[in-house]
């Protein structure tokens, strides 16, 4: 007796738990953003004040979550796509436009990044974080500053230098190294750049391809120089003092990560909802705060004060700026970078 | 036959989770992006790239595999000996590993093998014995992954060759031992070729996992060892072309599916396989 009874109590745990996960479609939303990219307390913070639950779901690189959204399936409410994967999917159609009057908080945001050239009068997005792309290096290996991609040429740092997993990324360095557009679709551009990359691999300069985990291994001292997002070098620095950042001379990619509403989204008043308090100053502030990068809201920048403003790696001064460019949807040409890509590393 | 719909739950699941997937491989892999009929998907994977890496895979596999028999086999002798009365516990040992998710095993040989992890300190440390100067290291090679490898699809191995050497009737050892062979005639003429179909099976249940490995490359190799499951990794996940993935994995599959019917053929001649 004792045993169907604990049989039955376990049916009911299962059956419990069941319903427990399935979401309340009227009143949730389901948000796709970066893995780490969100301070957790702000999402309890809007779940308490709109009694809107949220899914949270995450990805590692843009070009997951761009199939994830396109072969369908699951449907999301809020997606964080960057700069020119919000261009791409504008073009094909899978975005919705956003209603600015829902979006009072928009105005916070900087003038620059109110207009982005990836999506004119931010019709169809709006800024959630921006950032550089550069070396993230340990000084007592280097001895000094460094201040070239050149560096991760270097033969002296056999078996020490960490590159990203990411075909935009690392192919867009090594084209600023040489001197060439980090979009350009020439092919005998790429090529070169294509012959770089195999050429750090089979020197044994290069230790590992990854994306996550690079600032693990610089910050645990396994390498001493890794191709990072600004937001990760702040953080990894907190937690090294011997690592420093730079945004190389040669030029580099700064990027924003927007927030969009894909075409399937199901509740679209939710998804604003979420939208416009992720642009409140105190919110946005969090998040930066936590995470690292750096934010486009001047009233959060107000707030976070000139520890953060100063910062030259959280907020580049103008000249880093000017020598970094944006990516842009290299369409026609994707199919030539993703068999690069399969060339470098499957070799 | 009355006991035919008992099958039933099972017979469906195997209609939605098995046949439905192979045919929606079928499909994807003989059709364009616009769903014509072609055959460039097969035309493409002809590049040296991707057979050089289907090469690569193969061999890790039979490496992965006959370091896997090579351990394996002289453990489950050793477990399966009737005289050993500890072995349960043993045995215990052996699959307690499995209760755990392989990805976080994985990411614990990570920290392992990085410079300053226990096992890069103690090689490092024996090898500085021997007059080494150079540190060695150790994660992101080759190396690594194949050791990643075996530590995964070791269980595999010694699980059949146990049940195999334990289900052995003793008494055809006593036999031969009391018509004169001595340990290692035993061992040669009796015991092994007894044992040769949990070989088989164990050979079987290595190779297929270590051949189709995706993630334990890119986790222990750094990305820069692709093997041709994150090779089909890629194009679902993250190139988007399904049609291609799909001809990549039906090439695998067909590779499977002679492998495994060579292995049959050899392992009928010794009294039936696993398969």
């Amino acid at each position: 007796m004792r045993k169907y009874l604990s049989l039955l109590l376990a049916l009911c745990l299962c059956a419990l738990s069941l319903f427990g996960c399935a979401p309340a479609s009227e009143n949730s939303i389901t948000v796709y953003n970066w893995e780490d990219y969100i301070n957790p307390e702000v999402i309890d913070l809007f779940e308490e004040e709109t009694g809107i639950q949220v899914n949270y779901v995450r990805f590692t690189t843009n070009e997951e979550m761009y199939i994830k959204l396109e072969k369908g399936g699951a449907s999301y409410d809020v997606a964080f796509p960057s700069d020119y994967m919000i261009e791409r999917m504008i073009q094909n159609d899978m975005l919705l436009p956003l209603d600015h009057e829902k979006l009072p908080n928009f105005t916070n945001n900087a003038q620059w990044l109110q207009d982005p050239d990836y999506d004119p009068d931010s019709l169809y997005s709006v800024p959630y974080m921006w950032g550089t792309v550069g070396i993230l290096y340990n000084t007592t290996v280097t001895g000094g500053e460094i201040d070239s991609w050149g560096a991760m040429w270097d033969e002296k740092y056999k078996k020490n230098v960490l590159m990203m997993d990411s075909v935009r990324d690392s192919l867009g360095v090594t084209l600023c190294y040489l001197g060439y557009d980090l979009n350009t679709r020439d092919e005998a551009q790429l090529e070169e750049a294509k012959q770089k990359l195999i050429e750090q691999k089979e020197s044994g300069v290069l230790l590992a391809y990854g994306v996550d985990e690079i600032k693990d291994k610089l910050v645990g001292g396994e390498a001493a120089l890794g191709l990072v997002w600004s937001g990760d070098a702040l953080t990894s620095m907190a937690l090294n003092e011997d690592l420093a950042y730079c945004v190389p001379k040669e030029g580099s990619n700064v990027w924003v990560d927007g927030m969009v509403i894909p075409a399937t989204a199901k509740n679209v008043e939710g998804a604003h909802l979420f939208i416009d308090f992720m642009m409140r100053p105190e919110i946005a502030a969090m998040n930066s705060e936590y995470i690292g990068y750096s934010t486009p809201n001047e009233a959060a920048l107000e707030i976070l004060g000139p520890e953060y403003t100063e910062d030259p790696t959280f907020n580049p001064p103008q000249d880093v700026l000017d020598r970094c460019t944006f990516f842009h949807d290299v369409s026609d040409a994707a199919k030539m970078y993703n068999d690069i890509w399969i060339e470098i590393t499957a070799n | 036959m009355k006991t035919k719909g008992f099958a039933a739950p099972y017979v469906v699941w195997m209609l939605l989770f098995t046949i439905a997937p192979i045919l929606l491989v079928l499909c994807y892999a003989f059709t364009d992006s616009s769903g014509q009929f072609t055959l460039q998907n097969f035309q493409s994977f002809l590049d040296p790239i991707y057979i050089g890496v289907l090469f690569r895979s193969i061999g890790m596999a039979l490496l992965c595999t006959l370091i896997c028999l090579l351990v394996g086999y002289p453990a489950a002798y050793f477990l399966a000996n009737r005289s050993f009365d500890k072995k349960g516990v043993l045995i215990l040992l052996f699959i307690i590993p499995m209760w755990m998710n392989f990805l976080l095993r994985t990411y614990a040989w990570l920290t392992l093998l990085e410079s300053g992890g226990l096992i890069a300190t103690l090689v490092n440390w024996v090898l500085r014995l021997f007059g080494a100067k150079e540190e060695v290291r150790l994660l992101y090679s080759y190396q690594a992954v194949l050791m990643g490898m075996v530590y995964n699809y070791l269980p595999f191995m010694v699980l059949p060759l146990y049940t195999v050497l334990s289900k052995m009737d003793a008494r055809i050892v006593e036999a031969a031992e009391d018509l004169g062979a001595n340990r290692l005639q035993v061992f040669l003429r009796v015991t092994l070729p007894l044992s040769l179909p949990g070989v088989f099976s164990g050979v079987t249940m290595v190779f297929m996992p270590a051949v189709t490995t995706f993630v334990i490359s890119r986790l222990l190799g750094g990305a820069q060892f692709k093997l041709f499951g994150d090779l089909i990794e890629q194009q679902f996940l993250f190139t988007g072309d399904w049609n291609f993935g799909s001809a990549m994995s039906l090439v695998m599959m067909a590779l499977l599916l002679i492998s495994m019917g060579l292995m049959n053929r050899f392992g009928d001649k010794e009294g039936g396989g696993v398969f």
